[in-house]
């Protein structure tokens, strides 16, 4: 049976300062920082269980031991927020990932707190800054200039399921899945052909994409990563890593993003996909599908038939509903699942039909659009810098800069809800107990990270609460013993720990 | 695809209450977006950057994941 598809959203945002030294570091470090000070007490990231080298190919699961994986070191700033989400520094950009939840549309309601932290930070930012200088902020995946950093997902999946069965079954539709929910971008940055190649393509991303499998994020980037680090029992869970997808301004998008593929993983799980739609090339096919945004390019399959994109995403959305009424929808949320196999429809048959409705959903037709509205009255060509411009400006994330928000994109969650998932975790996840305890005994927390907290109860030794179970720690089965505990020891004290 | 612009519809059949408002929807829809779009396209060089070749040529990032 599907495990519940608990899952989360890593967005590493583009930054970029005007007006003063462009150091993106700093800049970074100055967004985060100025976010965290206002928040008070400040626990730090704490790197016990982090194996980003660890391999899911391995046949053992990861073991928990000593030893720090050097990525980890460029990762200077980091902290922990009050939503449960984490906030740092990644290399040169701005990272957030949202806290653990349980579906896809509260994958879009913490996206959205995330960008709105982000912004917030901006602001704070603006006082440590030389007067007339800004930090600008994108939500993309590359500068057009071959330079690409990422929006990768993560979900939970049972360690039972040979990887190499996730692998061969999640192919089809990280290849073909760019069609709901790519980013579009005007250009080509494959190494070796010239940018005006490709006057539009799909995917952010899919230019970067050099192997099927592998570890690597950052060179030699695979379709399916294998990284292995569950940041739960290694024995009993996978965290697969995905690192494929471009970041979404849409919220459509982003929930069929999320919601397809935890579908996708649930049926792997339910040994109920077939294995019929294997991609011969998935490196050149994820490039072939990208580069035409007409959607006539046929992909060439193992078993030697032709499909283009919409043809795979029409069957596998057929196998999933026929999943959906053998097996039930309870691992990715009813009623969020019902909506997901709903919206999924229909974005296919308005690509389909090509009839534009689809340009309030997804990220990459409602760019598109507006390119060729912008293109046809000014008589601009195409690949011209303002065409260039406009592409980029999609993602900007200051407000009276952000084409996206002018874009007439359908949204999911309420502004309201929004503002509130910036400083409230999920309810249903170990994300509640992370959550609230920054909230109610920051003072006391020293450390954190995905599936641990460290407490300082005014005494040694500090104490640590492990949290292996991503389904532990909800609201259900914490929220009164926090709300009846007024010091850390007593909470501990209730909890057994 | 023809068979598939058949089947889409039969299925919508079973759901009574969004058969009828299909196509209709479609057109509001589409006046919708046209509307917005106009809006925007009027509204578009304010809000893009005065000097968009400058701007674009400057955005250069670190390669991140």
């Amino acid at each position: 049976m599907a495990l519940p598809k608990v899952c989360g959203i890593e967005t590493e945002y583009g930054i970029f300062v005007r007006g003063a030294e462009n150091d993106p570091v700093a800049a970074s470090s100055l967004l985060v920082n100025a976010y965290a000070d206002r928040l008070g007490p400040r626990p730090g990231w704490d790197y016990e269980h982090e194996r980003p080298s660890s391999d899911a190919r391995d046949p053992e699961p990861p073991a928990f031991d000593g030893g720090l994986d050097p990525e980890l070191e460029s990762r200077l700033v980091n902290t922990v927020l009050r939503n449960g989400a984490r906030y740092y520094v990644d290399h040169a950009h701005p990272e957030l990932s949202t806290p653990e939840v349980r579906t896809a549309r509260d994958a879009v309601l913490w996206d959205v707190a995330g960008e709105r932290i982000v912004r917030r930070s901006v602001e704070m930012a603006l006082g440590h800054l030389p007067s007339g200088a800004e930090i600008v902020i994108h939500k993309n995946n590359s500068d057009g200039k071959g330079n690409s950093y990422g929006c990768h997902e993560n979900y939970l999946v049972d360690r039972e399921v040979p990887f190499g069965r996730v692998v061969n079954g999640v192919m089809a539709h990280f290849i073909s899945r760019q069609v709901i929910c790519g980013a579009g971008k005007v250009g080509s940055e494959f190494p070796g052909q010239s940018p005006d190649a490709v006057p539009y393509q799909i995917s952010q991303r899919a230019d970067f994409f050099e192997e099927q499998v592998g570890l690597e994020t950052t060179i030699r980037r695979p379709i399916v990563n294998t990284r292995d680090e569950p940041h739960a029992d290694p024995l009993v869970y996978r965290r697969l890593h995905v690192i494929c997808g471009d970041a979404n301004m849409s919220q459509v998008s982003t929930f069929l993003k999320v919601g397809s593929t935890s579908i996708l993983l649930a049926m792997i799980e339910d040994g109920a996909l077939k294995d019929d739609l294997l991609p011969a090339n998935p490196v050149t096919a994820v490039r072939q599908i990208s580069h035409d945004p007409t959607l006539r390019a046929t992909i060439l399959l193992d078993d030697g038939r032709r499909l283009t994109a919409l043809d795979l995403q029409e069957a596998l959305l057929e196998q999933a509903r026929a999943w959906a009424d053998r097996h039930g929808l309870e691992s990715v949320g009813v009623e969020v699942g019902r909506e997901v196999l709903e919206r999924w429809a229909e974005v296919l048959s308005s690509l389909r039909a090509d009839d534009g409705r689809a340009a309030r959903w997804v990220d990459w037709v409602a760019k598109a659009r507006i390119l060729d509205a912008y293109g046809a009255r000014h008589s601009v060509a195409e690949g011209s810098p303002r065409m260039r411009a406009i592409d980029l400006q999609y993602h900007d994330l200051r407000p009276e800069r952000c084409l996206a928000t002018r874009a007439g994109l359908d949204e999911i969650v309420e502004e309201a809800e929004a503002a509130r998932a910036v400083d409230e975790p999920p309810s249903d996840t170990r994300a509640y107990f992370r959550g609230r305890c920054l909230g109610k005994f920051g003072d006391s927390v020293v450390a954190a990270n995905w599936d641990s907290m460290v407490f300082d109860l005014g005494r040694d030794p500090l104490r640590r609460v492990q949290m292996s179970e991503p389904l532990r720690g909800t609201a259900d089965l914490v929220a009164n013993v926090i709300d009846e505990s007024s010091t850390v020891s007593e909470l501990l004290e209730r909890l057994g720990s | 695809m023809a068979e598939r612009t058949h089947r889409e519809p039969q299925r919508r059949d079973d759901e009574a209450s969004e058969v009828d408002e299909g196509v209709p929807a479609r057109s509001e829809d589409g006046t919708r977006l046209k509307a917005e779009l106009d809006d925007l396209l009027d509204e578009i060089d304010e809000v893009l950057e005065s000097n968009a070749e400058e701007f674009v040529k400057s955005y250069v990032q670190k390669g991140g994941q």
